[in-house]
């Protein structure tokens, strides 16, 4: 039931990018288009090479069918799973197995929002549940700050502990010219920034910005012919847990355990092999309730495991090297942009930030509010 | 295959009737005695049908709880584990903020002009 024999089968060669941060005058489905264009390119394929599809947004209720007609596509193979920000890792399962199976040849997966110069507040399709709207809880930042408040309570983790994880993501964010927020940020910043809803600050938040992201995936036989170093997809994996926070068994235990343990077991490998940690870092709290779940220390220990520049540059495990959601880019729906700096790194193209050894990377999305979990296990060719 | 009929209203308009009649009502599988909310068609995971409402005694633990920061004005949001077992979103009237682990107590007010379920903190025994 491992899957494993999809271990290896498909690879990521081709990775775009447009407007991240703020793009003036720029529609969700331009930005979409223009990072699918430029992925397409860098996989040295041609629009008419691409005969799957797979996009979620945030604006799109029927996503393929907007991202085909706009780009004048005619997939055979298409999905627009909506799971929140982790739906483009299980696009990568999706996607793999549709390959895996002849039914396609080159998928292309996409996202794109102007949630931030089109009205600067986060934008989202998630409906109010009704046993909760009439509380108003804020989507997304209520769930998540009742989440951080009870792994507080539980394990004694502090303000300054989260606050660390927003320091070492602006630390990666400042060796990455396209990351959006750059500059100095300190513990005292986070823990002095606006309370937003307590314990988190709008330092401990991810950004609003701008942006687009798009990847092609083929067949491994084939990736080895293209232009680009391939990614392997090695593993992946996904859990669904709750919808609404209240249903949510264990707010300090997300299925990330689930889901990164089917990757874990689909990839032959485990938490140790990776040498990059992407993380979907909505807010601070996400980082550390994955970093436990996924196995990089015992549960509880997020926080002291984080503390003074442990998962910054130079220090003991290299995560968010991209700056991440909260420095780097953030569209609403994130997971996509993930799966780009993962591919960076493994190809050697991460510039000041480049890893020494990246043979082995995680990327993990999360949906929803800790709802949905999806590990993916890229690799280069030592990998296969 | 016949499609099932179906006669009256379903949990979720049952359970605001209720509140309207000023009763906090929960469900409970009467083959497992397990307690459920929100209100469902059939219990979660098994799929029985056999959910019956039962009185909440309205007692409960704050599980955890925030303070949304806003402009116009600020207001805690809980969760709150009923003695029962099951969870609800909701807030604590009277107070800013609560400590995790308060107990608590339910009660029907309205929130713009509907009734909902919001919870009093429980004075301490002994406490005037």
């Amino acid at each position: 039931m491992s899957g494993a024999g999809l271990r290896g089968r498909t690879a990521i060669v081709g990775i775009g990018g447009a407007g991240w941060g703020e793009a003036p005058g720029r529609s969700a489905i331009e930005l979409l288009a223009e990072a699918s264009l430029a992925a397409i390119a860098d996989a040295g394929l041609g629009l008419a090479d691409i005969d799957g599809l797979c996009a979620a947004t945030s604006t799109h209720a029927f996503p393929t069918l907007s991202v085909a007609e706009y780009l004048g596509l005619k997939p055979h193979f298409f999905d627009g799973t909506n799971i929140g920000g982790a739906s483009f890792e299980i696009h990568l399962l999706q996607a793999a197995l549709a390959l895996d199976a002849g039914i396609c040849s080159a998928v292309l997966i996409c996202y794109g929002s102007n949630q931030r110069t089109a009205g600067g507040r986060l934008v989202s399709m998630s409906e109010p549940q009704w046993h909760e709207a009439p509380y108003k809880p804020r989507h997304p930042i209520t769930a998540y700050a009742l989440a951080a408040r009870r792994h507080m309570h539980e394990y004694g983790t502090t303000r300054a502990m989260l606050a660390d994880i927003a320091v070492a993501a602006r630390q990666w964010a400042n060796l990455n010219p396209a990351a959006f927020a750059q500059g100095p940020l300190t513990r005292e910043d986070v823990l002095n920034a606006r309370m937003v809803s307590d314990p988190l600050t709008t330092r401990d938040c991810c950004l609003v910005t701008d942006g687009g992201a798009a990847c092609v995936i083929v067949r491994a036989d084939r990736a080895r012919s293209l232009k680009q170093k391939p990614a392997y997809l090695l593993g992946v994996g996904g859990a669904h847990s709750h919808r609404s926070i209240a249903q949510m068994q264990d707010l300090t235990r997300t299925v990330a355990v689930e889901s990164g343990a089917r990757a874990f077991a689909m990839a032959g490998l485990k938490a140790a092999d990776a040498d990059l940690v992407m993380l979907y870092d909505a807010f601070t709290i996400t980082t550390l309730l994955f970093l436990e779940d996924l196995g990089f220390c015992p549960k509880g220990e997020g926080g002291r495991y984080v503390a003074d520049g442990a998962i910054g540059p130079g220090g003991r495990l290299a995560v968010n090297t991209s700056g991440g959601g909260l420095s780097c880019v953030h569209p609403g729906m994130y997971g996509l942009f993930l799966i780009l700096e993962a591919v960076t790194q493994l190809r050697g193209q991460a510039g000041a930030r480049q890893l020494r050894k990246c043979d082995v990377a995680l990327c993990h999305g999360n949906g929803g509010t800790l709802s949905s979990q999806v590990t993916a296990v890229l690799g280069g060719a030592a990998t296969v | 295959m016949t499609p099932k009929p179906t006669t009256g209203p379903g949990p979720e308009a049952e359970y605001r009737e209720f509140l309207r009649a000023g009763r906090f009502m929960i469900q409970r599988s009467a083959a497992t005695g397990r307690h459920v909310f929100y209100p469902r068609v059939a219990a979660p995971g098994t799929g029985m049908e056999d959910l019956e409402w039962v009185a909440a005694s309205g007692l409960g633990t704050i599980y955890s709880i925030t303070v949304n920061r806003a402009r116009a004005g600020s207001y805690n949001i809980a969760l709150v584990e009923l003695d029962e077992g099951p969870r609800l979103l909701t807030r604590i009237e009277g107070v800013e903020t609560a400590p995790i682990g308060t107990r608590v107590k339910a009660r029907i007010a309205a929130i713009d002009g509907e009734p909902a379920v919001v919870f009093d903190v429980v004075p301490p025994a002994g406490a005037a």
